[in-house]
């Protein structure tokens, strides 16, 4: 019976194999579309993790240092003298002394090139802190110039020192043989303002700026946005008006944000002639960036307040103001909240209205208010990105990674306090 | 500069609350009548009653441009005199709470009002500079020319100084990096989000929902270095090995890295409407026999379609309007070319390179951005609108 075959169904099955072959065939093309979007994520992460990790180490020497009194103190003032004394010309000393084939000018110029520009200013802090040792020796770490700590970074890879002579090439690998190069963490570069020497270069002014650029975000955009969101879901009559304020709260956060930026510098800098490169300036540009998302948040958190709530409030007398600040806006909270944080972060990561208000000055002070100049983390990003010693490139990476560090504690804590207090009614 | 009047403000009106409540609780304690409202209204009705007045001072010091102490000393004695005012009519048959209410929900309302300010305050500040604009170039340069090069002279004899803004080489660059997004972000994002509502089951719905949605919450800047210092030079050599010809700052790099970027925003926007797509309709479709990608292909997507569109018109918004990735990845030099390997410019790019650093607001130079800025919110604009036309009107058809 078997043999009699069909043709018809034979047909059939044939169809049916190749709807099968583009039924795989098509979930196929949706796991590879994931994978291709995980790829380019993971190559991002991944890319900027390896190129972050060598700007948290830097090299250092120790080096014999002699605070010569003929060098500090020419005139005998003793400790009068070391404020403003010449300790670059007691380092050259010390590295006469230890490498005394290389006396030529040009040589000793490219030995003195070695040492970070920080390096006399250490030696005198040194010196300040303790005046007795004036005339003694000591053995001092000193912080090695960007160019050396790329030379040692690089020591088993191919290309380099590009930037390093070999009479500095060699006295580095002396160094590394006597066991005097060491690499310790660079504190310096989460402590520190930004220089124009990569070693010297921290993000400290950054964070600072973004903090208070933040703050002053949250205290506008916060209390308005809470405000706006229980008067458009509690007391507002649904008409042409709210329609117009809705329609207005959505575009807006579709807004490009470099409008916002364009938006800042014609009416805050122009008009109001309020300064240049503040944080004020700019948390005023975020807060209005950020506002629709609070509001659109914050509307979903109180309608998911149910209406028993306002009802038996009512029923016991609390007027409609009461109602809303006493009870809907309480239980609404935690998600006002966590709409709020992850406009913050949005905030956070937000470089190009800042562009437009001239927060891309280079700044080295930390700043102390909010109306001093200063700089956030995704412009000092962008400027270290722009910047062409070869060393600004792991800072770059670093300081991205300082940036995300602070986006994944904010959504961990948006996270966290919606599994604790958000509640399903 | 203002934190001392402010200060004042703060201090004196904390003291008309506690006046205002001690009056009213001395009233009650005293007399026999009843309070009409409770001791706290009493003295948020005193408090506001100093605030407002003070406030008042305060804004027309600062428009005077009063020094710090004297806007200080007015606005306080402005307050003083409103709460003196407000404490007398502290008695109690006063309707305190109603007075108070009725304040806190004209602030309300007028916070809810500040969107609609915003946009006007977008509209106007870039309609008048563009005006200012147009009066040094005519409208039609600028719509139709083809040379973009606004460098204008400072001396007449200055050279490469032609000062020219006909801006359809920026728009054209504008559009090629979006199609390059776009035809990287659709496809694969559309794919996701299919593969994730119809085949991935909970547990790998759970991991990879919100691994794309990372992709959201980068910072542009981030993506920016990395198109810039890794992908750029990688299209560079991939280029060269294939014997093409490829600028560092090729179109192509930086339109890859935002099609990335605006992955989720297609992939989140098309999840959330095929799972609105009722379930019957491919419970009905799978029992006729069909395969689970034919009742995608023909009956899920064809009924998630507007919602798509609408997901698909709000990325192409954020791709148009994307300012990092091309600022630090894009050219500076307005090509008008179709060729992916070379380098163009963007509306973003010379709205930045414009404005940032030197400027003085009166040359055409600076203008030219806040038209180009005008252009980009008009698009965007264009485009949020139908798109949340579109999606709105799609949701209401099965809720």
């Amino acid at each position: 019976m078997t043999e009699l075959r069909n043709p018809e169904a034979e047909a059939t099955r044939g169809r049916l194999r190749r709807r099968y072959r583009a039924e795989r065939r098509f979930r196929a093309y949706g796991a590879a579309a994931i994978g291709v979007a995980l790829l380019a994520l993971a190559g991002l992460l991944t890319s900027v993790v390896l190129g972050a990790l060598p700007a948290f180490w830097q090299h250092e020497v120790r080096l014999p240092v002699h605070f010569d009194r003929a060098l500090l103190d020419p005139d005998g003032r003793g400790a009068a003298a070391l404020p403003d004394a010449n300790y670059a010309a007691v380092l050259k000393q010390a590295l006469r002394e230890r490498f005394p084939e290389y006396a030529g000018r040009s040589e000793q110029r490219q030995l003195s090139a070695l040492l970070s520009m920080q390096a006399p200013f250490d030696v005198r802090e040194r010196l300040l802190a303790e005046p007795a040792k004036l005339g003694r020796s000591e053995e001092l770490r000193l912080l090695l110039s960007d160019e050396a700590d790329l030379f040692l970074k690089s020591q088993d890879g191919e290309g380099a020192g590009a930037g390093l002579s070999e009479v500095q090439q060699s006295v580095l690998e002396a160094w590394l043989a006597e066991g005097r190069i060491e690499l310790v963490f660079a504190w310096r570069f989460l402590r520190s303002g930004d220089s124009r020497e990569p070693e010297l270069a921290g993000v400290w002014g950054a964070v600072v700026g973004s903090f208070l650029t933040l703050a002053i975000t949250l205290a506008l955009s916060f209390p308005v946005g809470a405000a706006a969101a229980l008067y458009l879901e509690e007391f507002a009559a649904k008409g042409r008006l709210t329609d117009w304020i809705e329609i207005n709260i959505n575009n807006l956060a579709a807004v490009p944000s470099i409008v916002f930026g364009l938006l800042g510098l014609a009416l805050f800098l122009n008009l109001f002639g309020l300064p240049r490169s503040a944080p004020l300036v700019g948390g005023m540009v975020l807060a209005l960036m950020t506002l629709p998302t609070v509001i659109i948040a914050g509307r979903a958190a109180i309608r998911s307040v149910p209406p028993s709530i306002r009802e038996a409030a009512l029923g016991v007398g609390a007027s409609p103001l009461q109602v809303a600040l006493q009870h809907v806006l309480p239980l609404a909270l935690p998600g006002l909240l966590t709409g709020t944080i992850l406009g913050m972060a949005r905030a956070l990561g937000e470089t190009a209205p800042l562009l437009m208000i001239g927060m891309v000055a280079f700044i080295v002070d930390v700043p102390r208010s909010v109306s001093d100049p200063a700089t956030v983390l995704p412009v000092q990003i962008f400027l270290w990105a722009d910047a062409p010693e070869r060393a600004f490139m792991a800072k770059t990476s670093a300081a991205i990674l300082v940036l995300l560090g602070f986006l994944v504690s904010m959504n961990l804590l948006a996270i966290l306090l919606r599994n604790r207090f958000e509640r399903r009614w | 500069m203002t934190a001392l009047p402010l200060a004042t403000l703060l201090v004196l009106g904390a003291g008309a609350f506690w006046l205002g409540r001690r009056r009213a609780l001395r009233l009650v304690q005293a007399g026999p009548g009843r309070l009409h409202s409770r001791p706290v209204y009493h003295g948020h009705f005193v408090a506001i009653g100093g605030a407002g007045p003070g406030l008042v001072g305060l804004g027309l010091c600062w428009a005077l441009a009063a020094p710090a102490p004297l806007a200080a000393l007015a606005s306080g004695g402005l307050a003083c005199l409103g709460a003196g005012l407000a404490l007398r009519r502290v008695a109690p048959g006063f309707r305190a709470r109603p007075a108070v209410e009725g304040v806190a929900r004209a602030v309300f309302a007028a916070c809810s009002g500040i969107a609609i300010l915003v946009t006007f305050g977008i509209v106007l500040s870039l309609v008048f500079e563009t005006l200012r604009f147009f009066d040094r170039v005519p409208v039609s340069e600028f719509l139709f020319g083809l040379t973009w090069s606004p460098q204008t002279a400072i001396r007449a004899d200055q050279v490469g100084s032609s000062g020219s803004f006909g801006a359809v080489p920026v728009f054209a660059g504008t559009l090629l990096i979006t199609a390059i997004a776009m035809i990287v972000a659709v496809p694969i994002g559309l794919l996701s989000a299919i593969y994730l509502s119809e085949y991935a089951g909970n547990r790998a719905r759970a991991l990879f929902k919100p691994a794309l949605e990372i992709l959201a919450g980068i910072p542009t800047v981030v993506y920016g270095f990395f198109a810039a210092l890794t992908v750029g030079p990688e299209v560079r050599r991939l280029g060269e090995a294939l014997g093409l010809d490829v600028a560092s700052e090729s179109a192509l790099a930086a339109g890859l890295v935002m099609g990335v970027m605006i992955i989720p925003f297609v992939s989140s926007l098309s999840d959330d409407v095929i799972n609105a797509v009722p379930q019957s309709l491919r419970e009905g479709s799978l029992g006729l026999g069909a395969t689970p990608s034919e009742t995608i292909r023909r009956v899920v997507l064809p009924a998630a379609l507007p919602g798509v569109v609408g997901a698909v018109l709000l990325a192409l918004s954020r791709a148009i309007g994307e300012t990092m990735i091309v600022v630090m990845a894009a050219g500076l030099a307005a090509n008008l070319t179709a060729n992916p390997f070379e380098a163009v410019t963007t509306v973003t790019v010379q709205i930045v390179t414009l404005l940032v650093g030197d400027q003085e607001f009166d040359s055409a130079k600076t203008l030219a951005a806040f038209a180009l800025g005008l252009v980009l919110f008009a698009m965007t604009l264009v485009l949020n609108v139908i798109a949340l036309r579109v999606v709105r009107r799609y949701r209401e058809q099965y809720d």
